[in-house]
């Protein structure tokens, strides 16, 4: 799994990767997973491939995430403009 | 002295091409080549009543998917304030991905955190009506 931020003047940028099977990777995960919400961003997961429906599902908790999802697209929060 | 935002246009486009991957990667082929081939995304809703035209920096345009009655501008933003020397806004491709990702993840949420406002405000209704009759050619 990849947890990767769009962020301004460089676009996405990999904060973590690894296997949530694997407790030592999986708590690293779920570490940065945490700091990106404290930081207020908002978390997407995209389904992968099959299909052609393109849906995205908004998580606020490492639980939440799809068994099997590969990324999850971390962005800062909707404000009014 | 704090680091201060200033433009380069290398940087500007290089963020940009990593932007369109990831939207290619999220939202799909289409919806990539109709943000580079028209500028804009669109999203409209499975029944087909209204949809949503979605600009890079600009305001979301609400319309009836039916009549194509103009309805509302919805004026939403995604500041990023963590690296002052890059600015606070996301490249256009992230910021249109992040307005479809938004709507498409919780729509009532991202329309009650937004400023709305007759369409006219910040985009001129002549051009949206182009857009959105580009659009229907476009996918036809």
């Amino acid at each position: 799994m990849k947890l990767l931020r769009m962020t301004p003047g460089r676009g996405d940028v990999l904060l973590a990767e690894g296997d949530p099977d694997v407790a030592e990777e999986e708590e690293r995960l779920v570490e940065e997973f945490r700091r990106q919400l404290d930081l207020g961003m908002w978390a997407a997961v995209p389904p992968e491939g099959a299909g052609g429906q393109r849906e995205a599902t908004m998580v606020r908790d490492f639980s939440e995430i799809p068994e099997g999802a590969e990324r999850v697209i971390f962005f800062p929060q909707a404000a009014g403009g | 002295m704090a680091p201060r935002y200033a433009r380069d246009p290398a940087r500007v486009r290089r963020a940009e091409e990593r932007a369109r991957e990831l939207l290619r990667s999220t939202a799909g082929d289409e919806a990539l080549q109709m943000y580079e081939r028209l500028g804009f995304l669109s999203i409209e809703h499975e029944g087909g009543e209204y949809g949503y035209l979605i600009y890079p920096q600009r305001p979301i345009v609400g319309y009836d998917a039916r009549s194509g009655e103009l309805l509302s501008e919805y004026c939403v933003r995604f500041r990023d304030g963590s690296d002052p020397e890059a600015g606070e806004r996301l490249p256009d491709a992230d910021d249109v991905l992040a307005k479809w990702l938004a709507l498409r993840m919780d729509e009532d949420r991202t329309l009650r955190t937004a400023n709305v406002h007759p369409l006219g405000r910040q985009l001129d209704p002549a051009m949206v009506r182009r857009d959105l009759s580009t659009l229907r050619q476009w996918q036809t």
